[in-house]
């Protein structure tokens, strides 16, 4: 009681030291929590950039690849999925629903997808949202077209805007498809995925493009396939596809599927999990996340540090207060405990006040998180992890308290008494 | 009939020297009895400080050569040495040495609650006590007021009532009357001899101000009890 007593009184009897003392800790506490939950939201975002597919399908090749430019718009497929292919998939009794992709255009750097009324009832990102529209309608028609919010914001467009798809992936097209113009119908919600980078328009639509455009190049002279040649079209054939995501009746299959996908005698095919490629890849660029970890170890070191010279040099003001105790007669157990009872208090309370920072910061940030970097940091209970941070730096603190303990108790007590005040 | 009274403070060849310096004390015999009142004195830098470190275990004499209240001071380890200090001696230092963040009720009951013994001593619970050696020292009035905040008199006044709460056997005083004038002087150690003599302990008093000395039972004048410097 007498010591709780005495820590009492001194701790606020420095108010100023002991407050900046705590205040520091609490900001490395913050830091390195914070950057844990940061680091935590950087991975869910990523992991949940497609959810509630339960396969990838593409063409024979690398599972990253597929995942690259199915999920991700980077990079470009090895060989398309016949329409044949894709189409008996779809109606497999074990398939629930498949969103197929068309892919190989672009609008001014862009890409352009080509999919189906699937896309807007099925496809699912961050924990099972489905996207939604903005304004408009989803593309019905072959020269409709639905642009993801970025695209949208970026280039400023509005409902009705006509534009022309490029061949391929330039930016600055000289292949462009301009003799079918396509109009703006719809755009997306943003989502925070890539959806928000992509084009959408119907398979028609980019098949209808590419009439003509069989060997790979711009038409013949007198091999033009005009707009109205395509709308006067009772239906467009469409004969190829590049990708579809794939929703089984029940999870339980998908392991089945996954094998019979891949091991197709039709056409050489690789399906992917979406779930585990993602949580691959980002064991190979989660490295970024290293770094963090490790960033927020040395400020929480830096700030037990801190926490040390401060209690160090409070201790040199107070050699005479630790003289008196002892002439009054405390023995070296009170004089330590004494100052480590005070060493510990202070980086619990300054722990405390770092975890009250975080939960503040995160409410007021979040919204902006999100906004400017579609980054969902949770506001959640302190994991295992964080509590053993947390942990570790008060036990540090009162560590730190028992240096500075030691060294007063072995000041010759004389010192302490003649030191003139 | 001659009633023998055990000494109270013993030293026999008693030298000290701080680090390696040379030596400041070297007192061949020094004996005071229990229930003494003894005014010791000496010029400034005559070691007067130094034996009243020794005498209370603030200092570490050589083993064997000062026994206080029995105890082989030198003989003790340094806690051993606190807590014997805390249980049996007061000291009034000559810069009080209060606690400046406690009031003064908190600072005069500082040695009674760190030392259990000196708790055992109280006749009475430790509020009463606290407030009979406040009354008794004329600063009742002040024990919930800061000690920052006191004038020299009245902080010196707390810490005489520190060091004779709980009626420790010796009680030491290095200068306490150095900064006040002669009438509250006079005052000041009337309050002390009453309170020892209730106590029955044994008062050992330093000073340089030898118009003091006739209130005492005996003086001691430390330039002829030591030899060291000569």
């Amino acid at each position: 009681m007498l010591l709780l007593h005495l820590a009492r009184k001194s701790l606020t009897n420095r108010l100023l030291t002991t407050s900046l003392t705590a205040l520091s800790i609490a900001f490395s506490v913050a830091l390195l929590v914070g950057v844990e939950n940061v680091r935590t939201g950087m991975r869910e975002s990523f992991s949940n950039t497609v959810s509630g597919t339960d396969l990838v399908v593409g063409s024979r090749g690398g599972t990253i690849q597929l995942m690259l430019y199915a999920v991700f718009g980077m990079g470009s497929p090895v060989a398309n999925i016949s329409h044949d292919t894709w189409k008996k998939w779809d109606e497999h009794p074990a398939v629930s629903w498949t969103i197929p992709y068309a892919l190989g255009d672009s609008h001014r750097g862009f890409r352009v997808i080509g999919t189906n009324d699937s896309f807007y009832e099925h496809y699912k990102y961050r924990g099972g949202q489905l996207i939604a529209l903005a304004e408009g309608r989803p593309a019905k028609t072959v020269f409709d077209v639905v642009l993801g919010s970025q695209v949208a914001e970026r280039l400023g467009y509005e409902l009705g805007e006509r534009i022309s798809v490029t061949h391929g992936m330039s930016a600055v097209g000289f292949m462009n498809h301009d003799e079918m113009p396509f109009e703006v119908v719809g755009v997306l919600e943003q989502t925070f995925t890539p959806v928000d980078r992509a084009i959408y328009v119907t398979l028609e639509g980019v098949t209808a493009i590419h009439m003509g455009w069989e060997s790979g190049g711009p038409p013949m002279p007198g091999d033009e396939v005009s707009a109205e040649d395509v709308l006067a079209m009772d239906e467009v054939p469409v004969s190829q596809i590049t990708s579809f995501f794939l929703g089984a009746e029940s999870r339980a299959y998908t392991l089945q599927l996954q094998r019979d996908i891949s091991t197709t005698e039709d056409e050489p095919l690789t399906a992917v999990i979406p779930g585990l490629a993602l949580s691959e890849m980002w064991r190979g660029i989660g490295y970024a996340e290293d770094g963090l970890l490790v960033i927020s170890g040395f400020v929480v070191l830096v700030g037990l540090l801190g926490m040390l010279v401060s209690i160090y040099t409070s201790l040199d003001a107070r050699r005479r207060e630790m003289a008196i105790l002892r002439a009054l007669g405390a023995g070296p157990r009170r004089i330590v405990s004494l100052l480590v009872l005070e060493a510990g208090a202070l980086s619990a309370f300054g722990a405390l006040l770092g975890v009250l920072f975080v939960y503040a910061g995160l409410a007021a940030l979040q919204p902006w998180l999100e906004g400017q970097f579609g980054l969902q940091v949770p506001i959640q209970a302190l994991d295992g992890v964080q509590l053993m941070y947390i942990g570790a730096v008060i036990v540090l603190g009162f560590v730190a308290g028992l240096v500075p303990a030691i060294k007063a108790y072995r000041t010759a007590l004389h010192d302490g008494l003649s030191v003139r005040v | 009939m001659v009633i023998e009274t055990p000494n109270c403070i013993d030293a026999r060849d008693l030298t000290f020297a701080y680090a390696k310096g040379p030596p400041v004390l070297d007192i061949p015999r020094l004996t005071i009895r229990s229930g003494e009142r003894v005014f010791l004195y000496g010029p400034s830098g005559s070691g007067k400080t130094t034996l009243l470190g020794l005498i209370a275990g603030v200092l570490n004499p050589p083993p064997g050569a000062l026994s206080v209240l029995g105890h082989d001071i030198g003989g003790l380890s340094s806690a051993a040495r606190d807590r014997f200090r805390a249980s049996h001696i007061g000291y009034v230092f000559q810069m009080f040495n209060l606690i400046p963040y406690l009031n003064v009720r908190d600072n005069i009951a500082l040695p009674v609650r760190i030392n259990a013994e000196r708790k055992k001593r109280l006749t009475s619970g430790l509020n009463e006590a606290i407030a009979s050696a406040a009354s008794d020292l004329g600063i009742e009035h002040l024990l919930d007021e800061q000690v920052t905040r006191l004038s020299v008199g009245q902080q010196q006044r707390v810490a005489a009532a520190r060091a004779i709460l709980g009626a420790p056997e010796l009680i030491i005083a290095d200068e306490p009357t150095s900064s006040l004038d002669a009438n509250r002087r006079h005052a000041f150690l009337e309050l002390l001899f009453a309170n020892v003599a209730e106590a029955g302990s044994t008062l050992l008093f330093v000073s340089h101000d030898l118009g003091l000395a006739d209130q005492f039972d005996r003086s001691l004048s430390l330039p002829e009890l030591n030899r060291a410097g000569e």
